[in-house]
């Protein structure tokens, strides 16, 4: 599937070009945008050395257990295939709390971290598991308390009120993620179906 | 709503903080353990370049080709027809896609339009209330080494359709 959609992207992109007379963006953004993407990775390096660093004391400290037993009723719910006393369930809550609070540049590390635990619980599989598609919806449909760069945004084009928007947009992620979880829930018992 | 600048500054620190003086009560070695965790960060910078690179590539052959643009204009109509406002549609679509141009949509949209318009706090809610899904099925994915992704995708974007369409109702509801 994503094969072919970068297919279907960059592919698409260059026919397309032929006939639109882009050929010459085209080319520049190419190069630019490869530039870009290495300045980005590197970029998160700062975030990913900094946040795994901190998290790596938490997680020794029992800070994440801590956590993780506090939230263990509904988590276990959300990710029943993931055993109680795994770190995987401390990393999935501390990348959730980052992105509720707006900490965007702490929630990729531990989101990747809490991919990578998840991960050990399949070692020798390449294939996406239940828990992960879960983590990804929930992701996805981005659970935000305080949505920082937008605020940011209407400060500078002197909104009157700014933070009106935070009502809002908490409905709106709440209907989001709550559907994520249950699409998610509906192709997880149509992949169950197929396989019985 | 000053306190929730307030917030979002003190946030960062005071977790450093809890974190080190819990450390340092539980005896662990901190600075030793810090980076050793750290280093980790490196080796995940470094393999997330060609997932990233691979897939920024391709979105902006898409985009500056023209086709983006192209596809939205298509798929205008139908969004119309579900009561999508023609000048948020192209975000819409772009939303799940691409995280800069959406920012950039975003931006403009509340640029022309005012912060406080209908279209702006749209533009507002709707950025905020969903994230970049593919940026996000490329990283997390890519760091961890998933090849078969499942129904990731299909969740994934789903989800976004369901964040644009709550977004509308909310807003229309709320300053409508």
């Amino acid at each position: 599937m994503v094969n072919l959609i970068w297919v279907f992207m960059a592919a698409g992109g260059i026919v397309f070009a032929m006939f639109n007379g882009t050929m010459a963006e085209v080319n520049e953004e190419l190069f630019q945008t490869a530039d870009d993407a290495v300045m980005l990775s590197i970029s998160l390096m700062s975030v990913l050395v900094f946040w795994l660093g901190l998290m790596r004391i938490a997680e020794k400290a029992g800070l994440l257990e801590i956590l993780a037993r506090f939230f263990r009723p509904l988590i276990r719910r959300l990710f029943p295939d993931i055993p109680d006393d795994h770190p995987a369930m401390g990393y999935i809550l501390s990348n959730i709390s980052a992105n509720l609070f707006g900490l965007g540049n702490a929630a990729t590390p531990m989101g990747i971290k809490a991919m990578e635990e998840m991960k050990k619980l399949q070692p020798d599989s390449d294939e996406a598991s239940r828990s992960m598609i879960t983590f990804l919806a929930i992701n996805t449909s981005s659970v935000t308390l305080i949505p920082t760069t937008v605020i940011a945004i209407r400060m500078k084009y002197e909104s009157i009120a700014p933070t009106e928007i935070v009502a809002t947009t908490i409905v709106a992620t709440l209907i989001s993620t709550f559907g994520a979880i249950m699409v998610d829930r509906f192709f997880y018992s149509l992949r169950e179906r197929r396989i019985k | 709503m000053q306190w929730l600048t307030t917030v979002s500054t003190w946030m960062i620190p005071l977790i450093i903080l809890l974190v080190l003086v819990v450390g340092t009560v539980k005896q662990v070695p901190t600075y030793e353990t810090f980076v050793e965790g750290g280093k980790e960060g490196i080796k995940m910078a470094v393999s997330l370049i060609p997932f990233l690179l691979g897939m920024m590539v391709a979105i902006a052959i898409f985009r500056a080709s023209g086709a983006m643009e192209a596809v939205v204009g298509l798929f205008s109509p139908l969004l119309q027809l579900v009561g999508v406002p023609s000048d948020i549609v192209p975000l819409a679509l772009v939303r799940p896609i691409s995280g800069t141009a959406a920012l950039g949509m975003t931006t403009e949209i509340i640029g022309t339009h005012g912060p406080d318009s209908f279209l702006g706090r749209l533009a507002s809610t709707m950025q905020g209330s969903t994230d970049t899904t593919l940026y996000i099925i490329t990283v997390y994915f890519g760091a961890v080494g998933i090849k078969r992704m499942g129904d990731a995708l299909k969740v994934g974007l789903i989800a976004d359709f369901i964040g644009i369409i709550a977004s509308i109702i909310v807003v229309s509801i709320v300053f409508g």
